[in-house]
């Protein structure tokens, strides 16, 4: 086992499947020499060459859609979009190309492509530094969705999706990258250090994609959510005693929904958590899902603790970021409703 | 009081519309044999005239002239003259299906036949088109069953595809057909990295990449023509310049302004512009590309100028905007008579050949189309479990539960 941050575990994950695997390659902006701009490619360019490692043009539809030719050629590229809020210009690619090629082509043509992007808010990153669209990806048939917590899942989850012959959209809650983040900005920052999910394996591991992770064990209400929420929900049981379960949902698409399923059963009582828009974002279908499968066990209406439906905003981020205070309070309604 | 007269908004407009004479004044056509031959590792700014002007190998007689008329294979010419008579005949029988009600829909590529089968015959196995959809001639002029193409057209129960795409969006790894999309410029970039893969390897496979007049306008376009310049993989970059995008022409892509193959200039790409009707030429021109591509000297633009003769597709109607005869006046002529000419100028072909290959080609699709209305048309024989495959690899939950819901 070794101690890392998110960052070198997503690092290590790329360095391992390249020393494995001489079809993976890894570009994007900034991704090459310089080691990308939150260092999650750093050294890999010294390590394998510019053949496997490379810079990019500033052109997300390029970098996506020659991903997606090398990969009909039989390559595994890792391409990283340099932030989740630029991956709207490569959005033709994704939904009409690389979630496609296999179903239209009748799999004569695959595009096993997964895009690496960082996401989500709590940086003070304001409207295009702070965006978390998964629910545009998990609308579309044919992708696949992650988004690890922590960096032995990040590691896991990433090995997977570089070894999944499917397109797999990677999603990096960048808040994360150096510690967990619980929503209390005034207290300071945590580290990976010394955490129980910043001991990773070293080697060759993976964590499979589709499953979730029970974080807490309770019986009273059942807390779906993912990415930095996953510890804004900690804090937030934690300060009302409230004896919650917490799941981590890791992948979005396939949806972990017997997990989900089993738990809300037991509780009775379901709050999604994320910190995407709240309108027809993925709590949307979550809160379907469990309707449709746990109706005869729901005490209380299903509960969602989201962002706001406005753009990210920069000044006015910890009144816009779903913090502890916000799903604390939405818990303790919840458990006071009959 | 103002300097400045008001602001006029231009849209650019054809030379003609229906009721008009049609009017090619724009189009300058050079004699055949006029323009030069660069050899494959010339600097491209040495030949960035050739962007502006047009190689043209035969002339009026048929005669292949000038330093682009080098000597051909033998059978080259004749089995590209043979696909170009097949394709046609492909089309004529797929858009008299269409109308029967056998298919939903077809897109004809006639005029512009030469182009397809002059470059796949200068390709090598192994090599990877990333067709549009009017690229049926890549795949007519190789060993494609015919059968399987129409079966793909009738979405029945032997298409390849297993109904799931629209007629005429074929897809064959094993002859070089990448999946045609229906989303416009998007296999441009496809080719671009498929060519980067190959280099990345080591490998000596090329890619070709292909687009018509109106799509250069998409953005792929130019994120295509970046990463060719910045990498420099083995690509051609194909448009195809027919002057219509449906009812839209060329200039409303900004064709006037300059010419297709001139967008490589930016770039540093080489390109030339070529008459896309002249089989010798395409054939010569293509081999030529190829050839810097093998050798690892980078991307080469080829702009094929040609004529969308046909309607866009069995639901357009080309009389509502453009004049009627306009076909009959296009300069460059027809690719399959011009070769024609130019072989039986060579003793290599008749007209009582050519008859009799018409009568062949007829006759060989017509006992395809019979053979595949056998397996069902518009979608008969297709089955409701096919809907769930292929989306990944192996079937999630959610689509197994959706599946047992529909009940198959």
């Amino acid at each position: 086992m070794a101690e890392m941050t998110m960052v070198e575990a997503i690092r290590d994950a790329m360095d391992i499947k390249m020393g494995q695997d001489k079809d993976v390659v890894v570009f994007g902006e900034d991704v090459g020499y310089f080691g990308g701009v939150f260092r999650c490619t750093a050294g890999l360019q010294e390590k394998y060459g510019t053949n496997r490692v490379f810079d990019c043009p500033i052109n997300e539809s390029g970098i996506v859609g020659v991903g997606i030719g090398m990969a009909a050629y039989g390559l595994r590229p890792c391409v990283e979009v340099q932030f989740a809020d630029y991956i709207y210009p490569a959005y033709d690619q994704i939904v009409s190309e690389a979630a496609r090629l296999r179903y239209r082509s009748a799999g004569d043509f695959t595009a096993p492509i997964t895009i690496r992007t960082p996401c989500g808010g709590g940086i003070f990153g304001g409207q295009t530094h702070s965006q978390s669209p998964e629910a545009l990806f998990t609308h579309v048939a044919g992708l696949k969705t992650v988004i690890p917590s922590n960096p032995y899942d990040a590691k896991g989850l990433l090995i997977s999706a570089i070894e999944d012959d499917d397109p797999v959209i990677f999603f990096e809650p960048k808040r994360l990258y150096n510690g967990p983040f619980d929503g209390h900005h005034e207290r300071p920052s945590q580290s990976w250090a010394g955490h129980a999910w910043g001991e990773v394996p070293q080697g060759h591991y993976t964590v499979p994609i589709g499953k979730a992770a029970v974080r807490r064990e309770g019986q009273d209400v059942t807390i779906l959510a993912y990415g930095t929420m996953v510890y804004v929900a900690e804090a937030a049981v934690n300060e009302t005693g409230i004896d919650a379960e917490i799941i981590d949902l890791r992948s979005l698409l396939p949806m972990d929904i017997e997990t989900i399923e089993t738990s809300v059963n037991k509780t009775g009582r379901c709050m999604i958590v994320h910190e995407a828009t709240l309108t027809s974002g993925f709590g949307a279908e979550l809160a379907a899902q469990v309707q449709e499968r746990c109706f005869y066990h729901l005490e209380v209406p299903i509960e969602r603790v989201t962002g706001w439906d406005t753009p990210y905003p920069h000044a006015q981020e910890w009144d816009y970021f779903p913090g502890p205070k916000r799903v604390g309070k939405a818990l303790v309604a919840m458990m006071e409703e009959i | 009081m103002s300097d400045y007269g008001p602001l006029k908004f231009y849209v650019p407009e054809p030379a003609g519309r229906p009721g008009d004479e049609p009017d090619f004044s724009y189009l300058k056509v050079p004699k055949a044999g006029a323009v030069r031959k660069p050899d494959v590792d010339v600097d491209p700014k040495e030949i960035k005239d050739l962007a502006t002007t047009m190689i043209r190998v035969l002339n009026r007689d048929g005669e292949a002239v000038g330093e682009w008329a080098d000597p051909i294979e033998d059978g080259v010419v004749l089995h590209g003259l043979k696909s170009m008579i097949r394709t046609r005949a492909f089309d004529e029988r797929m858009m008299t299906l269409q109308r029967q009600g056998k298919t939903s829909f077809y897109m004809k590529c006639t005029g512009e036949e030469a182009i397809t089968v002059g470059q796949q015959l200068a390709l090598s196995p192994g090599d990877m088109n990333f067709p549009t959809y009017r690229q049926q001639g890549l795949l007519l002029c190789q060993d494609y069953p015919l059968v399987k193409m129409i079966c793909q057209i009738l979405s029945n129960a032997k298409d390849p595809l297993h109904g799931r795409q629209l007629p005429i969006l074929y897809s064959s790894k094993e002859h070089g057909f990448f999946t045609i999309s229906g989303n416009l410029g998007t296999q441009y970039v496809h080719a671009v990295g498929w060519a980067m893969a190959s280099a990345i390897k080591g490998d000596t496979k090329i890619a070709t990449a292909w687009i018509g007049d109106g799509s250069t306008a998409e953005n792929d376009f130019h994120a295509a023509l970046v990463n060719a310049s910045v990498y420099k993989p083995p690509v051609v970059l194909n448009v195809v310049n027919n002057q219509w995008a449906i009812s839209s022409f060329q200039g409303l892509a900004g064709g006037d302004s300059a010419t297709f193959a001139e967008r490589a200039h930016g770039f540093g790409i080489p390109s030339l512009r070529v008459d896309g009707n002249d089989f010798i030429a395409v054939y010569n021109v293509s081999r030529w590309a190829v050839e810097r591509a093998r050798r690892n000297l980078g991307p080469t633009m080829i702009e094929w100028v040609t004529y969308r003769v046909a309607p866009h597709s069995t639901s357009d109607d080309p009389s509502r905007y453009r004049p009627r005869k306009e076909s009959d006046a296009w300069p460059l002529g027809d690719p399959v008579l011009r070769l024609k000419n130019h072989l039986i100028k060579a003793g290599q072909w008749s007209e009582e050949r050519h008859v009799q290959a018409e009568a062949e080609y007829e006759e060989e699709v017509r006992a395809a189309t019979k053979e595949a209305e056998s397996f069902g048309v518009m979608g008969q024989g297709s089955t409701a479990r096919d809907i769930f495959e292929d989306v990944y690899k192996e079937m999630p939950p959610h689509l197994r539960e959706q599946r047992q819901k529909l009940g198959v």
